[in-house]
């Protein structure tokens, strides 16, 4: 049986090393190309007509006009009469041309005639949705009535957090290729080797004939696992023009309205406890939405989850507005929002440093000692203990406050295949139908693939982005670094030795007791023993060593590449400006653990990213629906804001790696780093202000507003 | 967008001929591109007046200092003429903080920009009073006019008329006439009717700015530091003896369907010195007669404390 366990830490020289990413001059120059880069001599344009009603019945719809423009090489009914249209932004009607310009001619030129039905698109008041809201039932642990009436403190807070989108800057879409017995598609996707079933099975074609590749691919946060509906209609267009190449993405207005949205978060929440901030009791009242569907109940009381008197209630509210889609820790960034809020707003109440209040109640998380860990180190950067002073004692115009986030995510590796193939020139090829999305997984598997070689990373090259490699899941839930790390170890454990094998003749020496180190292969306890890397490699002869190495997500645990639970603590430090309610960041802090870190500065590259993500949420980002028109009117990058540098402040990671993280193994970092920033930053402004600012994002308006209700109250 | 006719004239008697009916001018396109993706305007031709040598510059006339038509906002914030006698139209151009912008964007473009409204932009109309009041209206006026109640989104507009500018306007028959930027904003009553006193057959040459006698600033409240629109401005001009005011000249921006003048702000501040209460007095009239909507009662704060801060940098005083 091989052995596949990471080396030991020490004795790592590529694997743990602050290497910049691979693809990073290719993406900076332009070179790096995305599916929405391509373009050659036959390519089509796809566009489509949708819906401009949250809620009508199709009843008629004529083509005529639009088949009657020069260039265009068809048309599709999506949405045919009497389909009922559940938002704005439905697709009805596709169209390819032979150009962008004819095809969007062509989409004004059908018509649609609707049957307009009532909608709502609106669920900040609970009050006003009437029988859009369904109630999702309640759920107790202890006796929280009890734990209320004998509390020694109770605080009661009203917290929301919107609908917010995505916002890819690469827009959904693909190019898709109908050809003569396969379809070339070429989505910006994050799951390269589930997505092309996903469109045969749209297509009801055999899952064999679709050949998918993705090189690159500009954001996806959760977005981009399906083939989608504008995808499988482009392969129907191809096929109905002959074949040729159609590329539909969407356009922005269209991205920001139907590509998928976080649910909303509201909540009533009640904290009951003792005066020396243990919390023993805990009540909310919830409502979100995620569109048609309703939206579910955030995971609350977040990461202190075994408060002992509990009470929930949620009620789901179904909006005719474009449906949600996973958003970076599906539901957890609302979770620790609410949560951390009434928390903070406890600690306010009875006079006690949040910080003081946390430390005290992680016993009741699934985590304690790294809690607290990490709640001592996020201190100690922040320098919290100098710098906190309770919200009542803040003076001046421009006021400072700081703020805890607290976060917890899974993160174990998904399934993936690997193979590697060692040739008798000594190079080397890995292949794995994963993808890059942004997070380095390219210069992730290479420094696995050189560690476990014994090579330099350049001696390594990494083929990923194409099903027609050995398939990998999508990267979801944090999955993927642990999945692929996993399986490249493996399949390189594998190849190394078959390559032992090959040599040990040679060398005297058995496979079992050789090694690879330092582009050499080498007897164990006796370096003097040597072959090179290369005159190894000439023994493989003209049949090169090609090994599978698989993550098998049932088993991986116990084999201790990769395993799951990661922890973070965030803090934030923000100036409020009390006469215009303007939030600036001065400095968010990121201390995060995720196991065995294979790439320390693309790691924390990774958590500055969700940092700045974490800002846009708490200060800008909101969807913003009007009620008459049933329409988003912000489905562009003017009014959907998204934070520029200065408004970015100074962003501080702290990797938590330490040899007891290491020894868990591998484990995944995107969503626990993009959880607790909102939490932070929101109760760092009600630190500097004094006061609760109920909903984010923290515009002037909502912080005017609590100042003032705190002055007539 | 459809299809257009793009006209590249060397002089500005040729663009005025090209400006025939359906034809609109093109400077930096910041805002005209914008328009056309979004389909509210479709234009049959574009003239582009970049190319006009004599829309360009900035330099001393007479009494005033010239400011060319298409000089762009980076040119207007790098000058020395104007760095050394306008900070509050370097202040105004800086607000804009976007580089690419403020390299395409012109200044006669700034005042010439069509309103932000999302009605509007959506394909809703201008004056839409129904969709306004009842629906997203915290960025919309509180000083509407009934009917308007979108707000101008020049930067450069509220600091211009503060200064007491003029706009230059050459038309088809070959005359040019002289607009104060006071007029030259104006609030339609009707669809269709533009905010501003500049027919379709006519074109902005030169603004003139009053030679300085002036302290004058511009005090923007955003809420993102990085490019986004203003919430509200002021901008101020004040003339003074030794510490007192003699008369004080103050214009809101993004509160209303053209820049406000607050003239009762103004009076009060005669014979006065500046100071942090009376700028906040000062702050507190220029937004009494504000009648807000909705949804943006905060706007009135952010006006008053725009007046309150653009007082303030002007008389040198530190405003925060």
């Amino acid at each position: 049986m091989a052995e596949y366990k990471w080396p030991p830490m020490e004795k790592r020289r590529v694997m743990g090393k602050r290497i910049a990413r691979l693809d990073g001059p290719m993406k900076s120059s332009g070179r790096a190309k995305y599916p929405s880069d391509m373009n050659r001599a036959d390519l089509l344009f796809g566009a489509l007509l949708t819906s401009p009603h949250a809620h009508a019945k199709v009843k008629s719809i004529d083509l005529a006009a639009a088949k009657a423009i020069k260039g265009v090489t068809a048309i599709r009914i999506i949405s045919g009469p009497g389909t009922e249209i559940q938002w704005a932004g439905t697709e009805v009607c596709a169209v390819s041309a032979i150009t962008e310009e004819i095809a969007r001619d062509a989409v004004k030129a059908i018509k649609v005639d609707y049957e307009v039905l009532p909608h709502l698109v609106k669920e900040d008041n609970l009050a006003k949705v009437g029988a859009r809201a369904k109630a999702a039932g309640e759920q107790v642990t202890g006796d929280p009535d009890k734990a209320f009436a004998d509390a020694e403190a109770k605080t009661s807070g009203d917290y929301g957090i919107p609908v917010i989108t995505h916002c890819c800057l690469e827009p959904h879409g693909s190019v898709v290729a109908w050809g003569a017995d396969k379809i070339d598609f070429w989505p910006s996707t994050q799951a390269v080797s589930t997505v092309g079933g996903d469109l045969a099975k749209m297509l009801e074609l055999p899952a064999t004939q679709v050949k998918v590749d993705c090189q690159y691919m500009g954001g996806g946060f959760g977005a981009k696992f399906p083939a989608d509906r504008w995808g499988a209609e482009a392969a129907r267009l191809s096929k109905e023009s002959g074949g040729r190449p159609v590329k539909m993405f969407l356009d922005r207005a269209t991205e920001l309205t139907i590509a998928g949205v976080r649910p909303s978060h509201f909540a009533k929440i009640k904290v009951a406890g003792k005066k020396d901030g243990t919390i023993t009791g805990w009540q909310s009242e919830s409502w979100a939405t995620g569109g048609i569907g309703g939206g579910g109940m955030a995971p609350l009381p977040y990461v202190f989850t075994n408060i002992p008197n509990r009470r929930m209630n949620h009620t789901q509210v179904s909006l005719n507005t474009g449906p949600a889609r996973a958003w970076r820790a599906p539901n957890h960034p609302q979770a620790s929002f609410l949560t951390c809020s009434a928390i903070t707003d406890f600690a306010d109440t009875i006079g006690m440093d949040p910080l003081e209040v946390f430390l005290k109640n992680v016993a009741v998380s699934a985590r304690p000692e790294t809690y607290k860990k990490q709640l001592a180190k996020a201190a100690e950067l922040m320098d919290w203990k100098k710098k906190y002073t309770h919200g009542s004692k803040k003076t001046g115009t421009l006021r400072r406050g700081l703020g805890i986030g607290i976060a917890t995510w899974g993160g174990a590796g998904h399934a993936s295949k690997c193979k590697l193939t060692i040739n008798a020139d000594g190079t080397v090829e890995v292949e794995i139908g994963s993808q890059d999305i942004g997070t380095a997984t390219r210069t992730c598997i290479t420094q696995v693939a050189a560690e476990t070689l014994g090579l330099p990373m350049s001696a390594i090259k990494v083929k990923l982005g194409n099903n027609s490699y050995p398939p990998s899941g999508p990267s979801g839930g944090s999955t993927t670094i642990g999945g692929v790390s996993s399986s490249t170890r493996k399949a390189a454990v594998n190849a190394l030795e078959k390559l032992f094998e090959k040599v040990a003749p040679t060398m005297g020496v058995a496979a079992d007791q050789l090694e690879a180190d330092d582009s050499r292969v080498v007897a164990k306890g006796n370096p003097s023993k040597a072959m090179s890397w290369k005159q190894a490699c000439q023994k493989i002869g003209p049949t090169p060593i090609s090994e599978m190495g698989e993550n098998e997500p049932r088993v991986a645990a116990r084999e201790g590449l990769n395993t799951q639970g990661a922890s973070g603590i965030q803090m934030a430090e923000v100036e409020v400006d009390i006469e215009t309610g303007v939030v600036r960041i001065v400095e968010v802090v990121a201390v995060q653990d995720c196991g065995l870190v294979v790439n320390p500065k693309t790691a924390e590259s990774q958590v500055a990213g969700a940092l700045i993500m974490s800002v846009c949420s708490a200060l800008m980002e909101e969807r913003i629906t009007d009620q008459t028109t049933g329409r988003v009117l912000n489905a562009d990058m003017e009014f959907y804001k998204l934070a520029g540098l200065p408004d970015v402040g100074k962003l501080t990671v702290h990797m938590d790696i330490t040899p007891e993280h290491d020894a868990r193994g591998i484990i995944g970092l995107g969503e626990p780093c993009a959880i607790g920033g909102v939490a932070a930053i929101a109760n760092a402004a009600a630190n500097a202000l004094g006061v609760r600012v109920p909903m984010v994002p923290l515009t002037p308006e909502r912080v005017l507003a609590a100042l003032a209700n705190r002055r007539n109250a | 967008m459809d299809n257009f006719e793009y006209a590249n004239p060397s002089t500005v008697k040729e663009a005025l001929s090209l400006l025939t009916a359906g034809a609109e001018v093109l400077a930096g396109g910041t805002d005209l591109l914008s328009l056309l993706k979004d389909e509210v305007h479709k234009p049959k031709r574009l003239v582009n007046i970049k190319n006009i040598k004599a829309l360009g510059g900035i330099s001393k006339a007479g009494n005033n200092i010239r400011i060319g038509a298409t000089v762009t906002l980076d040119e207007l914030a790098s000058s020395q003429l104007i760095r050394a006698a306008y900070p509050s139209l370097v202040q105004a151009a800086l607000g804009i903080t976007s580089p690419q912008i403020r390299n395409m964007g012109t200044v006669a473009g700034d005042l010439c920009q069509r309103p932000r409204c999302w009605y509007f932009r959506s394909g809703n109309g201008l004056l839409n009073k129904s969709l306004v009041e009842n629906g997203e209206n915290k960025y919309h006026a509180i000083f509407g006019t009934g009917s308007a109640q979108f707000v101008s989104a020049s930067s450069l507009g509220p600091a211009l008329m503060a200064l007491g500018a003029t706009v230059k306007i050459a038309g088809a028959d070959g005359k040019t006439k002289d607009v104060p930027v006071a007029q030259f904003f104006k609030a339609p009553s009707a669809e269709g009717e533009r905010e501003i006193a500049l027919a379709a057959n006519e074109i902005v040459t030169d603004i003139l700015v009053p030679a300085p006698a002036t302290k004058n600033a511009t005090y923007e409240v955003r809420h993102k530091q990085a490019l986004d629109w203003p919430l509200a401005t002021a901008s101020v001009a004040l003339r003074m003896s030794g510490t007192k005011v003699t008369s004080a000249s103050i214009t809101l921006g993004h509160v209303g369907p053209t820049p406000v003048r607050a003239t009762e702000a103004e009076k009060m501040l005669v014979g006065q010195t500046i100071t942090a209460d009376s700028a906040e007095k000062a702050g507190a009239a220029a937004v009494a007669g504000a009648k807000p909507l909705s949804q943006n009662a905060y706007k009135v704060q952010l006006a008053k404390v725009a007046v309150k801060r653009a007082l303030l940098t002007a008389a040198g005083v530190k405003a925060v």
